[in-house]
């Protein structure tokens, strides 16, 4: 498994389990995630990819039946200890949704969202908004109408806004839930390029049920199977000369 | 065969539509026998004036008046206690034997007779916090009677907040609490506001609880504090109809009375109306 990375290790993991409930979901994942890079999770439905991803900014929280042991540290920070910020710790790393998930509120609004809320100064917030929403790709398209409904763009320019909404926090770490899933194929190749630009200032890891997507993507790539870590490696190595026949089978196209 | 599931559809609709419009007759029939018999009354002395000669002449403004501090009063308090325990209830409390508790009581609230609402505010506010026979006793107890719809409702229109909305707020590193105040509520505002409308509907309507803690037969004034007694609208019309001093003679003042009443729900559920749409298109923006 890869640990030296060339811009160094932003995420580490390390034996952790989760259950919701009795259903045992991980199984003793440990891995670790490089810095500004794209790190993509594959496996078939329910191999705990999504479930993995929510456990980096600990979405799961928000499950009632969910425990986890283990460790996970962001940037030599463990963030499952009892001193840790919940919410300090989700400005840290952002998340963007499977479905674009746009306030019903202003494009300003949304991304002014989180400034606002985190004590920005008023006359600081345009140049945030301005400078996140071009970060996002999405200055050009909606400059002129800052104040229309965010709920009239498109799908793909919603999931734009979602990004540039994160962005505006300044987080480290993206983390993207299957973001293409529900957009036309333009609309995710202008994602996927934006995430290939994003990954310059920030840790990028994407779930995805594509392989293509994260072929083209990633630098890395993580395979999940029934909540097991398969394999982890370099994307092309995953792709091309896969150690584990599991891994060469989903990317075979043999199950999936 | 094909022709019989053609003939039951063509039954099914017809059936509904009969429903349907006998609701409508319903109400036009009422609403046309009050109106019909009770336009007569109607001037500006009838809303603006005392009751006169042992209520057979004159107004009823105190009565309007009196209804009109009943829907405020129970209102300023049901509306934030309402609010507040259903957001506690939604969003916060953990299912479990003590939420359990808590909603089957708010059920059994909604289910008890309101007139056992009025002996429960005769002993508590009128006698044991010492209110007396007032607005405030009359008020609380139909705080408590509302207390149920609006939660209710307010817990319905939390519970379609979309969950993509809190779970892009918690993303950014907001706590729960600003999550709910700038996101959750604006959205459920609407919905909370149709808990409201149908409460005032009740207050306004209700007898037996303002009854037992408050209404006065007569009173030829205004009431000067919270701690006064006061004349209501629907006990106004009980009297009128039942122990006046003289029935027949006062008829259309009843159906002036009933009329007002009518009248004063109404433009209060267009107000709300128009907060709700307000505020149904302010969330598109």
């Amino acid at each position: 498994m890869p640990d030296n990375f060339a811009n160094g290790t932003e995420i580490e993991v390390t034996n952790l389990n989760l259950w919701y409930g009795e259903n045992h979901a991980l199984h003793d994942i440990s891995i670790n995630i490089p810095k500004n890079s794209v790190t993509a999770f594959i496996g078939p439905s329910g191999c705990g990819k999504s479930t993995f991803l929510r456990c980096l900014n600990r979405m799961n929280d928000l499950i009632t039946s969910c425990r986890t042991e283990g460790n996970v540290g962001i940037n030599g920070q463990a963030i499952y200890t009892k001193d840790v910020d919940v919410v300090d710790l989700r400005k840290r790393v952002g998340m963007v949704f499977q479905k674009p998930n746009p306030f019903p509120m202003s494009i300003y609004d949304n991304v002014a969202y989180g400034p606002r809320i985190h004590g920005a100064k008023k006359n600081a917030i345009d140049g945030i908004v301005e400078d996140a929403l071009k970060a996002g790709a999405l200055w050009g398209e909606v400059s002129d109408r800052l104040n229309s409904p965010a709920l009239d763009l498109s799908g793909g320019q919603q999931q734009r806004l979602c990004i540039a909404r994160t962005l505006a926090v300044k987080p480290e770490v993206i983390l993207f839930d299957e973001p293409c899933s529900a957009l036309d194929p333009i609309s995710t190749s202008k994602i996927e390029d934006l995430i290939l630009e994003l990954k310059k200032n920030y840790t990028i890891v994407i779930v995805t049920h594509n392989m293509q997507q994260a072929a083209r993507i990633s630098d890395y790539t993580a395979f999940f199977l029934l909540g097991d870590l398969i394999e982890f490696g370099k994307t092309e190595q995953i792709f091309e000369s896969p150690k584990e026949k599991a891994t060469e089978d989903y990317i075979t196209g043999r199950f999936g | 065969m094909f022709s019989n599931a053609k003939l039951n559809e063509k039954i099914a609709f017809a059936l509904l539509k009969v429903a349907t419009g006998l609701v409508v007759a319903f109400v036009l029939v009422i609403l046309y026998y009050i109106i019909y018999n009770g336009y007569s009354a109607i001037n500006l002395e009838f809303i603006t004036d005392m009751p006169r000669n042992r209520m057979t002449e004159g107004g009823i403004y105190p009565a309007i008046m009196g209804t009109t501090y009943l829907i405020i009063g129970s209102m300023a308090v049901a509306l934030p206690l309402g609010i507040l325990s259903a957001i506690y209830l939604t969003e916060y409390a953990q299912p479990g034997r003590t939420t359990w508790a808590i909603e089957m009581a708010i059920n059994n609230l909604a289910g008890t007779p309101s007139v056992v609402f009025g002996l429960f505010g005769l002993a508590m506010f009128v006698k044991y916090l010492g209110f007396g026979p007032s607005i405030i006793s009359a008020s609380l107890t139909l705080a408590l009677l509302i207390l149920p719809v609006i939660i209710r409702a307010s817990q319905e229109a939390l519970l379609t907040v979309p969950k993509e909305y809190r779970e892009a707020s918690l993303a950014l590193g907001v706590t729960k609490w600003e999550t709910i105040r700038r996101v959750v509520l604006p959205a459920a505002i609407p919905g909370m506001v149709t808990g409201a409308i149908l409460s005032i509907g009740r207050v306004a309507g209700e007898t037996a609880p303002i009854l037992l803690t408050g209404a006065a037969y007569f009173l030829p004034r205004l009431p000067d504090s919270v701690y006064s007694q006061f004349m209501a609208l629907p006990y106004h019309l009980y009297v009128l109809a039942t122990s006046g001093t003289n029935i027949a003679q006062t008829r259309p003042i009843q159906y002036g009375t009933a009329l007002i009443l009518l009248t004063i729900v109404l433009c209060v559920n267009l107000v709300a109306v128009s907060v709700r749409s307000h505020y149904r298109s302010k969330m598109r923006r």
